[in-house]
């Protein structure tokens, strides 16, 4: 077991410094850039943030559809051949809100401002 | 480059003395764009180079390579479409490499600008109609007088598409989704093949507080169902944020269709929506192999890597095109 701060912690501790005390310091190409970086590490603290419980909560469904047990990767792969091969399709119980509980769960850590996505999110929580 | 340009300047641009002011404005291995000015007795003239500099002359499989785009821009030009004049295509003579000078048309591209700034406040809600009458003038231009392109269909843009999902190796159910319903709803070949732009939306176009001043980048022009470009226009991702405006975020298809049909030419709804899709897919598809350049070298920029977690945008996307939820 290792030893404390987490990674998170450590991740949102360098992205406020660079946030906070660097990026009011330079411009142009290099600002553009630092805000790349920026985004990065909040990228990368949102995923350790969120991806252990979105994943056991997707492989759950997985196992439920595919009525088999694997990996997220392994239970994925199941579930794209039977798609391509047209046995499972939005007609397949349970599919359609699969792929949207995934989708939403991939844009919570990729792209959590991105428009279409928040208004589903709106939906989500029935306001 | 300014003294390149300068020596051959007088024989493509009459009475011109020199050039000044060039500066690089983008480049990938391949292709680079730079602007600068021409100097002339009367005041100088803005110009811009596209060109693939020697030794990178082979153009990727898709691009249509510079000589066409070059030619295409100018048949844009003289039917009066917003284009900008070409002034010279390069030769050997120039030592430049493979490529065209071009007018600089003044205007904005950045599509964030275009939908928020208040000096394109009027031009906005025209914007969407006057799009579909260009392109409809594009789906026009004479076929006589097009350069050799590659002719592309819904079937091959399916395969090509297929191929570079698996390619990634990487399981994405929705994609697989969007894949099975493209090849149960490929409407076949269109009644009328034409000449179709490949990558018109906010990015590729010059906007100015009159409206539509320029059609750029013409590198993926082909051949095929001109509903294409109508389907490529909508795509979520150009919308910057107005998700409720389909057309670039600038207004309705009701309003694109207007105008494209207004122009004389008729617009296929059903084929607009088949290529909407495709679109979304193709953009998510392009941000996944901007990821596999980022991890294969030499780009290893961060803005690369990041596009990469850019595909799951258009996976949002898709399921709203496919799999609508009660609202």
């Amino acid at each position: 077991m290792q030893d404390e701060p987490t990674p998170i912690e450590l991740t949102r501790a360098v992205a406020d410094f660079l946030r906070g005390d660097i990026a009011p310091m330079i411009s142009g190409h290099n600002a553009f850039k630092l805000r790349v970086a920026i985004n990065i590490l909040d990228l990368v603290t949102r995923q350790l943030t969120l991806e252990e419980a979105s994943d056991a909560k997707e492989v759950e469904r997985l196992a439920s559809l595919l009525g088999m047990k694997g990996s997220v990767m392994e239970l994925n792969r199941v579930l794209a051949q039977r798609i391509a091969k047209g046995e499972f399709d939005l007609s397949t119980t349970g599919l359609a809100e699969h792929l949207w509980q995934t989708t939403m769960d991939k844009l919570a850590i990729d792209q959590p401002n991105y428009a279409s996505y928040r208004r589903e999110l709106a939906r989500d929580k029935g306001t | 480059m300014e003294e390149k340009l300068s020596r051959r300047v007088g024989s493509w641009y009459r009475g011109a003395t020199g050039v000044v002011a060039a500066e690089k404005l983008s480049g990938g291995a391949s292709q680079e764009t730079w602007r600068f000015d021409i100097v002339h007795p009367e005041g100088n003239f803005g110009a811009i180079l596209r060109r693939a500099p020697d030794g990178h002359g082979a153009a990727p499989s898709r691009a249509a390579g510079l000589n066409a785009e070059a030619r295409l821009m100018q048949l844009a030009f003289d039917a009066s479409l917003p284009s900008p004049r070409v002034l010279h295509v390069l030769t050997p003579e120039d030592d430049l490499g493979v490529g065209f000078i071009m007018q600089r048309v003044d205007g904005e591209t950045i599509a964030r600008k275009i939908l928020r700034e208040v000096e394109f406040a009027d031009a906005r809600p025209r914007l969407a109609r006057e799009l579909g009458g260009v392109l409809a003038g594009i789906h026009s231009l004479p076929g006589t007088q097009l350069p050799e392109l590659r002719r592309m269909t819904a079937a091959k843009e399916l395969d090509e598409s297929e191929r570079d999902y698996r390619n990634l190796n990487w399981p994405k159910p929705v994609f697989e989704l969007a894949l099975r319903w493209l090849r149960d709803h490929d409407p076949g070949p269109p009644m009328e093949a034409t000449l179709v732009h490949g990558d018109f939306r906010n990015g590729n176009l010059v906007i100015g507080p009159d409206g539509v001043r320029a059609v750029l980048d013409w590198e993926l022009a082909h051949l095929g169902d001109p509903m294409e470009d109508l389907g490529w226009l909508c795509v979520n991702s150009w919308r910057f944020g107005e998700i409720d405006k389909p057309v670039g975020g600038f207004g309705s298809r009701e309003e694109l269709f207007a105008g494209y049909e207004a122009a004389g030419r008729r617009v296929d709804p059903t084929r607009v929506m088949f290529w909407e899709v495709m679109g979304t897919l193709r953009w998510g598809l392009m941000c996944g192999g901007m990821m596999q350049r980022f991890r294969e070298g030499p780009d290893h920029s961060m803005e690369r890597a990041m596009i990469g977690r850019r595909a799951s945008e258009t996976e949002v996307d898709l399921l709203g095109l496919l799999a609508r939820r009660g609202s």
